[in-house]
C-alpha cells in the first residue's frame, strides 16, 4: 500500500478528433501535455505520437492509462469479430426483434442491423423457468453441434445466451464448458456473466456487443503494448471502463464490452475529482463539443451510474456506465429559419467536414461557433491562421441573408438568436436530464469543459438559475485527466427480485458479501499500488406492480427489512414527491461497486504555476467588444495560463487559453483556486 | 406590442418544456406497466376559450396527438351549460367517457383548470391507459361487446381532486369496479403530480415573460403552426387521392368493415372525406369522432414529424364525411377497438392514399395492429389474481430509401414491448417461441418487415383469454406495386385442439386450462414498389438468414436460387421474371 504516486503517470484518451495526452510526475511535480490528431484506424499510432509529442520518456513512465474508442467505434459501425450465437430453442431472434420500437416517435421509417445475422445464431433445446428451475434439460450434444457449426462458418468468437440464465447459470456454465472443447480460444461469452439481470434482450445485446469487440480490443492492446515496449516502456497499461474506472489491459478485453462510451466517463470521473477537491461535491457536467453535448450528474462527488444506457437505437448495453446523456447542440449545429418563420438550432449539425462557416472548407451554412464569432465571443483574429480566406464579413454575410432576412434582423441580431434559442433548448434539455435522474438543477454547480462547454456556461448557467460553475484548468483535456485520476472499479449486479416483506435479509447479505469478494479478489490481482478499498452499496426497488427501478443507496450491506423500506420510501418521495405507504415493495436487484482508489494527484500544477503572472493587467491580452444581449461591450481578454493564482475579476471579460474559451457575462464574478481552477458566481443568480 | 421571432421561439421551446417535464413525471412515477414502460400517456395544455391544443409532450403517445382537446373542450362546454360542476383552484377532473372527447374507456383523463390572477388562463390535462376499468373482459379489450356499459366504467367529468384533496368517496366508486384496484391509486397520484409539475413550470414561464406576452405568443404560434403545414401541403400535386382500408369485422358481425377515404388537395388545405365508410358495427370497432380526428392528424404528423403539435397544425386538414359511419359513433355503441386498432386502419387509409403524391415520405402499409392479448385469472403459485397483456409489434411498410423495420411497435403507440423474462415473472405462463414471422414481409423493390410470431401457455391456475387485434383478414397494404404484408394469424390450443377463430383476429372469454395454448403470428409490413425489381442478391440473403424459403424467393420475387451454397442463378432468374411479368 503505497500513500504517494512513485512516480510519472500518463494518461491519454484516444477522441474522435483529438488523442489528449497528460503526464503527471509527482515526485518531480512537472506536466506535460499533448494534443495530436487521432488515428482512428489503429489508435495506436495517436497515442504513440502524443508521447512523443509531449517529449514523454517511456522508460521513466510508471504507469500509463489508455482511454479507447475502439469499442465503442467497432459497434456503432459494426466493424465486428464475426460472432456466433447459441441460444434457447424458440428464441432465436431476440437480438433481431428487440423490444418492439421505432427510432422516433413520428416517421414510419427506420432501419435495424442486429449484431449476430440469423444465420448464426443457432437454437438448442434447454429451458429454465424464472425461478431458475429446469424446464427442459440442457441438450448437451445440440450445443456441441452448433459449436461446430459456428466454427465451420468461421465465427472467432461465440455468444451462449439463455432466457432466465440469470435465475440459474447452470445451463450456460456447462454449454461453455462443452464449448471449450472445441472452441480454439477464449472468447466465449456468457450472457449471464457480465450482469446476472432479468430482460433477455439486453442481457442478449451486452453479450453480443462484448463477444463481437472482445478480439478487436485484445489485438489492439496487444500492438499498442508491443510498440510501447519497444519505445522502452516496462510498466502497466490501465484501460478505462465506461463506469469509470480502470482494469489492466491483460484483463479488460474479457468483459470488453465494458470499455463502451469509456471517453465521456472519464470525463465526468476527472469532473468528480477536480469538484470534490475544489469542494463541489454536487456538479451537473457540461461538456460540449463540435457536434454534440454531453452532460452527467454528480452527486456527493460519486457520478451517476446506469445499468441502462443505451448507445444508440435498439443497441442497449446494460452495463454499469457512467450516465452520460447526450443532448443539444454543438458547435456545429446548424441554424435555419423553418417554414413558419421560426429560428431553429440542430439537430442538424455541419460536423468537422465541411463544417462551420469560418472553419472555411465550404462550409456556408450558419451554425453556432460561427454566431459566437460575429459576436465577438471567439477571437476573429483567430480566422486568419484558418484556411480558405474566410472573412469575418463573408460569414456575416450568410448569417444576413440566410437568417437576418427572413427573422427582419440583421446580422448580429441573428447571430445573438442563435445563441440564445441554442442555449434555451441545451438548458430545457440538461432540464430533462436533472429531472429524470429526480434532482433540481439549481442545487448543483456546472462543471463546464469541452471545447465550447465555457464558452456557453455562464449564459447557460443563468437560464437554468445554477448559482456556480467551475471550469478546471484544462477544459480541454479533461477526459485525459480523467484517466489519470480514476480509480480501479468493479461493479456487481444480482437480481433477486423478491417481495420486500419475504427477504430473506441472509441473503441479501450473503450477495451483498459475494460481490464484495469478487471486487476485491479482482482489485488484488492488479498490480496497482492501492490507497484504501472502498465499497458502494444499494439496491434497485420498486413497488410491485411498478416497471421502473429506483436505486437506493445504502451505507452498509447488512441492512434490515424495516430500515430498507424507509430508505426506499424517503428515496421514492425524494423523487416523486408521492407517498405510497400501503403498496407493497420489491428489491428487485442488489448493487455492488468496489473500488480501489489510489492516492491523491495533485492538480495544481496542470497550468505551470512558474508561467502565472503576479497580476490580473499582466494577463490582459488586450480588449474586444463582445455582444452581449442587446449591446457591445468593451470586453478585457485574459490568456488563462497568465493569470495569477489568486486573482478576482468581474464580467464582462473573456478568458482564453489553448484549447478552450471562457466567456464570463456582465456581473459574474471569477476567481482562482489553488488546483487551478476558475470558480464563478453567476451574476444575478437567485 | 408585437412580437420579436426570438421570444416566440423562446416561448415556444417554454411551452414544450412544460409539457415534456409533465410527461416525464408522469412515465417514471406511474405505477401502469402500460403507462411506465410503454409511455402510453401524453400530457399537453389547452386553451381555456375552446380547449384548443397549445403544446403538447414530444413523447406522448401519438394516438393522444388530437383527442385531448375535444376532451378539453367538451369538459369547458359542460361546464358552461351546468352539466359539469364549476371549477375551483386546484381542482382536478376525472373523466373516461368515450363520447366526451376520448377514445376507449381505458384511457383516463385528468384535467385541472390553470389559474391566474383569479382566472382560469389555460388546462393542463392528461391521458393515461390503465390496465382496467372494470366490464366483461379483464383489461377492457371485449371482443364482441355490443353497449359501452360492458366494456367497463364510464366517468362522467367529476372533480376527483377538490381544492387539491382526493375525494375519498368518488375514488372508492373507482376501486370498488375496476380489477388490481390496489395499484391505481399510484396512477392517480402519478397522473396528478404530473400536473403539479406543469403548473409549476407554466408559472415560471409566465412570470418570466409576462402573461401578456405568452398570450400574444400563443396566439401567433398557432397561426405559424398553420402556415407551416400548410408550406408541406404545397408538396402534394393538386387532385383527389382515393383509398380503402378494411377492418376484419366488428368481433360480433362476422363482415369487414370498409373505410373509404378521398384526399382532396385544393389550395393550400386537404380535405379528407370518409363518405361510403361502413356504418356504424354492433361489436366494438366503432370509433368516436375524437378518436377518428385525432387518428388523420397522427398519420399526417407521421408523414410531417417537422410540424410542431398546435391547434394551428390541424387547421388546414378538413375531415369531412363521417357522419352515420362507424368513424362517429354514439352511446351506446361499443368502442374498445377504436384507439388501438380503428385508428391505426385510419392511418393506413391516409398512407395509402397520400403514397401515390408523396412516394418519398410515406411507406407502405405497417403492420398497423396493436395485438392486443389479455389473459386474466387466478395464479394459485403466486396466490393471487392477475391481468396480463401481451402487446406485440409488426413489420413496418417498404419505402423509397429501405425495407420496413422489423417488429415495430404500432404506428399509434410509441410502446416497449415486455421481455419474455419479466412475463413470466409475473404471470402463470410460459412462452415456447417468441421469434420472427418468417415469410410475412410484403414482397417489393424494398420488402415489408417481418412480424413476429409467438406462442404462449397457461402453466397453471385458471384464465381467460381475450383479444382484439385486425389484419387477419386482409394483410397490411402494398403500395406502387409492392405485395401485402402477411396477415395476422391467431391458433388456439385447448387440450390438445387447435382451431384458429372465427373472427380470425378477434375473441373473447377463452376458458384457458393448464397446457393449453394461444399463439399468434403479426402481420409484415406492405411491400413498396416492383418486388421483380428487387436485387436478386438481397432475396439470396434474406433467404440465407431464413426470413424468405426459396420457394418464396421464386413465388414472390421471381428469384432463382441455387442450392448449397444458396445464390443467385442470375440467368434463370431473369427468365423467369420475363414470365412472371407477361402473366
Amino acid at each position: 500500500m503505497a500513500n504517494s504516486p512513485s512516480g510519472a503517470v500518463v494518461g491519454v484518451d484516444v477522441g474522435g478528433t483529438f488523442t489528449d495526452l497528460v503526464e503527471l510526475d509527482q515526485s518531480t511535480g512537472q506536466v506535460r501535455l499533448a494534443k495530436v490528431p487521432s488515428t482512428l484506424d489503429n489508435q495506436a499510432f495517436g497515442v504513440l505520437n502524443a508521447l512523443n509529442a509531449a517529449e514523454c520518456d517511456l522508460a521513466a513512465l510508471d504507469l500509463i492509462v489508455h482511454g479507447t474508442t475502439t469499442t465503442t467505434n467497432a459497434v456503432l459501425e459494426r466493424k465486428l469479430a464475426k460472432t456466433g450465437l447459441i441460444t434457447t430453442q424458440g428464441f432465436r431472434d431476440v437480438l433481431e426483434l428487440g423490444r418492439r420500437t421505432r427510432p422516433q416517435p413520428y416517421g414510419m421509417k427506420g432501419k435495424f442491423k442486429p449484431l449476430i445475422p440469423r444465420n448464426l445464431r443457432i437454437q438448442v433445446p434447454e429451458r429454465l423457468e424464472y425461478t431458475g428451475a429446469v424446464v427442459t434439460d440442457l441438450d448437451e450434444a445440440a450445443v456441441l453441434s452448433a459449436g461446430q457449426a459456428l466454427l465451420d462458418q468461421g465465427c472467432e468468437t461465440v455468444v451462449i445466451h439463455f432466457l432466465h440464465a440469470y435465475a440459474n447459470p447452470d445451463h450456460e456454465l456447462r454449454a461453455a464448458d462443452i464449448l471449450r472443447q472445441i472452441w480454439p480460444n477464449d472468447h466465449i461469452t456468457m450472457g449471464h456473466d457480465l450482469l446476472s439481470e432479468s430482460r433477455e434482450f439486453e442481457r442478449g445485446v451486452t453479450a453480443a456487443v462484448n463477444a463481437s469487440v472482445q478480439p478487436l480490443l485484445e489485438r489492439y492492446l496487444q500492438r499498442l503494448i508491443k510498440e510501447l515496449e519497444t519505445g522502452g516502456y516496462t510498466g502497466d497499461v490501465l484501460v478505462m471502463n465506461g463506469n469509470g474506472g480502470m482494469v489492466s489491459a491483460a484483463r479488460v478485453s474479457i468483459e470488453a464490452a465494458k470499455t463502451v462510451m469509456s471517453g465521456p466517463a472519464s470525463g465526468v470521473i476527472a469532473a468528480a475529482y477536480t469538484g470534490r477537491r475544489a469542494g463541489f461535491g454536487n456538479l451537473i457536467t457540461y461538456d460540449m463539443g463540435g457536434t454534440s453535448t454531453d452532460v452527467a450528474l454528480i452527486r456527493d462527488s460519486e457520478p451517476s451510474v446506469s445499468n441502462e444506457i443505451e448507445l444508440e437505437y435498439a443497441m442497449p448495453i446494460h452495463v454499469p456506465m457512467v450516465d452520460v446523456r447526450t443532448v443539444g447542440a454543438g458547435g456545429g449545429s446548424i441554424a435555419r429559419v423553418n417554414p413558419a418563420g421560426l429560428l431553429e438550432v440542430g439537430p442538424e449539425s455541419a460536423g468537422a467536414d465541411p463544417g462551420p462557416i469560418c472553419y472555411g472548407q465550404g462550409g456556408n451554412t450558419p451554425t453556432i461557433s460561427d454566431a459566437n464569432l460575429i459576436l465577438g465571443r471567439l477571437d476573429p483574429a483567430g480566422l486568419n491562421s484558418i484556411k480558405g480566406g474566410v472573412s469575418l464579413d463573408d460569414v456575416k454575410s450568410i448569417f444576413a441573408r440566410e437568417l437576418g432576412d427572413p427573422l427582419g434582423l440583421d446580422a448580429v441580431q441573428a447571430a445573438a438568436a442563435v445563441i440564445k434559442i441554442a442555449n434555451t433548448k441545451m438548458a430545457g434539455a440538461i432540464r430533462m436530464v436533472s429531472i429524470s435522474l429526480g434532482i433540481d438543477p439549481r442545487d448543483f454547480a456546472l462543471f463546464a469543459f469541452g471545447g465550447a462547454g465555457p464558452l456557453h456556461a455562464s449564459e447557460l448557467a443563468r437560464e437554468l438559475d445554477v448559482p456556480r460553475l467551475i471550469v478546471p484548468s484544462r477544459p480541454g483535456i479533461t477526459n485525459a485527466i480523467g484517466c489519470v485520476v480514476a480509480d480501479l472499479r468493479h461493479d456487481f449486479t444480482n437480481t433477486l427480485n423478491a417481495p420486500l416483506d419475504s427477504l430473506d435479509e441472509t441473503r441479501l447479505r450473503d450477495v451483498f458479501a459475494a460481490q464484495t469478494a469478487d471486487g476485491e479478489r479482482q482489485i488484488a490481482q492488479e498490480n496497482i499500488d492501492i490507497h484504501a478499498v472502498r465499497h458502494l452499496y444499494s439496491v434497485d426497488m420498486q413497488f410491485i406492480g411498478q416497471t421502473h427501478l429506483l436505486r437506493v443507496p445504502l451505507d452498509r450491506p447488512d441492512v434490515d427489512l424495516k430500515t430498507l423500506r424507509a430508505l426506499f420510501e424517503e428515496a421514492y418521495f425524494r423523487r416523486f414527491r408521492v407517498e405510497l405507504a400501503y403498496i407493497r415493495a420489491n428489491v428487485v436487484n442488489a448493487n455492488t461497486s468496489v473500488i480501489g482508489t489510489r492516492a491523491e494527484l495533485d492538480l495544481s500544477s496542470l497550468i505551470d504555476p512558474q508561467g502565472r503572472k503576479s497580476t490580473l493587467d499582466e494577463a490582459q491580452t488586450g480588449m474586444r467588444a463582445v455582444f452581449f444581449e442587446d449591446s457591445w461591450q468593451d470586453t478585457p481578454i485574459y490568456w488563462r495560463d497568465h493569470l495569477p493564482g489568486d486573482f478576482n475579476l468581474t464580467g464582462p471579460a473573456i478568458v482564453q487559453q489553448m484549447d478552450t474559451t471562457l466567456l464570463l457575462e456582465p456581473g459574474d464574478r471569477a476567481s482562482g483556486d489553488s488546483d487551478g481552477n476558475i470558480l464563478v458566481n453567476i451574476g444575478g443568480a437567485k | 406590442m408585437s412580437l420579436d421571432p426570438i421570444t416566440l421561439s423562446v416561448i415556444q421551446a417554454g411551452l414544450q418544456q412544460v409539457c415534456d417535464e409533465m410527461d416525464l413525471s408522469f412515465s417514471r412515477a406511474a405505477f401502469s406497466p402500460v403507462i411506465a414502460e410503454a409511455n402510453d400517456r401524453s400530457d399537453g395544455i389547452y386553451s381555456a376559450d375552446d380547449g384548443s391544443l397549445i403544446a403538447q409532450g414530444a413523447g406522448g403517445l401519438p394516438v393522444f396527438v388530437g383527442t385531448m382537446q375535444y376532451s378539453t373542450r367538451t369538459l369547458i362546454e359542460m361546464i358552461a351549460d351546468g352539466n359539469a360542476a364549476a371549477p375551483q383552484p386546484d381542482d382536478i377532473y376525472i373523466v373516461n367517457d368515450p363520447y366526451l372527447g376520448g377514445t376507449h374507456l381505458m384511457d383516463v383523463r385528468f384535467a385541472k383548470p390553470y389559474y391566474r390572477n383569479g382566472e382560469i388562463y389555460c388546462w393542463l390535462s392528461n391521458t393515461g391507459h390503465w390496465p382496467d376499468t372494470g366490464g366483461s373482459v379483464p383489461g377492457g379489450f371485449s371482443a364482441s361487446a355490443t353497449a359501452v356499459e360492458q366494456e367497463g366504467l364510464r366517468l362522467p367529468p367529476v372533480r376527483l381532486f377538490k381544492q387539491g384533496v382526493l375525494d375519498e368517496e368518488i375514488f372508492a366508486i373507482i376501486s370498488s369496479n375496476i380489477r388490481v384496484a390496489d395499484q391505481r391509486i399510484g396512477d392517480v397520484k402519478a397522473q396528478a403530480a404530473a400536473l403539479l409539475v406543469g403548473e409549476r413550470r407554466l408559472n415560471a414561464l409566465l412570470d418570466r415573460y409576462g402573461d401578456d406576452t405568452v398570450t400574444e405568443a400563443i396566439a401567433e404560434l398557432r397561426r405559424r403552426a398553420a402556415v407551416q403545414m400548410r408550406a408541406f401541403i404545397a408538396d402534394i400535386a393538386e387532385g383527389t387521392y382515393s383509398s380503402v382500408a378494411w377492418i376484419d369485422s366488428d368481433g360480433v358481425v362476422n363482415e369487414p368493415l370498409a373505410i373509404r377515404l378521398a384526399i382532396t388537395r385544393k389550395g393550400d388545405d386537404l380535405t379528407f372525406d370518409f363518405t361510403g365508410t361502413s356504418p356504424p358495427c354492433m361489436g366494438p370497432m366503432n370509433s368516436v369522432l375524437a378518436t377518428t380526428l385525432s387518428s388523420v392528424y397522427l398519420a399526417m404528423r407521421h408523414i410531417f414529424p417537422e410540424v410542431p403539435m398546435s391547434a394551428g397544425a390541424f387547421e388546414p386538414l378538413k375531415v369531412v364525411g363521417v357522419k352515420d359511419t362507424f368513424l362517429d359513433a354514439h352511446y351506446p355503441r361499443p368502442v374498445s377497438g377504436c384507439a388501438a386498432e380503428v385508428s391505426q386502419r385510419i392511418a393506413e387509409a391516409v398512407f395509402a392514399a397520400l403514397v401515390v403524391p408523396l412516394p418519398d415520405r410515406v411507406t407502405a402499409a405497417p403492420a398497423g395492429t396493436s395485438g392486443n392479448f389479455a389473459l386474466g385469472g387466478h395464479d394459485p403459485s403466486r396466490g393471487r389474481d392477475f391481468v396480463m397483456y401481451q402487446i406485440s409489434g409488426g413489420g413496418y411498410g417498404g419505402n423509397l430509401d429501405h425495407d420496413g423495420l422489423s417488429n415495430g411497435c404500432s404506428t399509434i403507440g410509441i410502446s416497449k414491448a415486455p421481455p419474455v423474462e419479466i412475463m413470466e415473472q409475473a404471470f402463470p405462463v410460459l412462452y415456447h417461441h417468441y421469434q420472427l414471422h418468417e415469410g410475412s414481409g410484403g414482397a417489393g423493390t424494398h420488402r415489408g418487415g417481418f412480424g413476429l410470431d409467438y406462442e404462449v401457455e397457461l402453466r397453471c391456475g385458471d384464465a381467460r383469454a381475450s383479444f382484439v387485434m385486425d389484419h387477419g383478414r386482409f394483410g397490411p397494404q402494398g403500395a406502387l406495386g409492392g405485395a401485402d404484408g402477411s396477415c395476422n394469424q391467431v391458433t388456439v390450443n385447448r387440450s390438445g385442439e387447435r382451431y384458429t377463430p372465427e373472427h380470425l383476429s378477434k375473441e373473447q372469454d377463452i376458458s384457458m386450462q393448464p397446457g393449453d395454448r394461444v399463439q399468434v403470428r403479426t402481420p409484415g409490413g406492405g411491400g413498396y414498389g416492383d418486388p421483380f425489381l428487387r436485387a436478386p442478391e438481397l432475396v439470396c440473403e434474406d433467404v440465407i438468414l431464413e426470413r424468405y424459403t426459396s420457394q418464396q424467393a421464386r413465388d414472390l420475387f421471381g428469384v432463382v436460387l441455387s442450392e448449397d451454397p444458396i445464390a443467385v442463378d442470375a440467368a434463370n432468374t431473369k427468365t423467369l421474371r420475363k414470365t412472371m411479368q407477361q402473366q
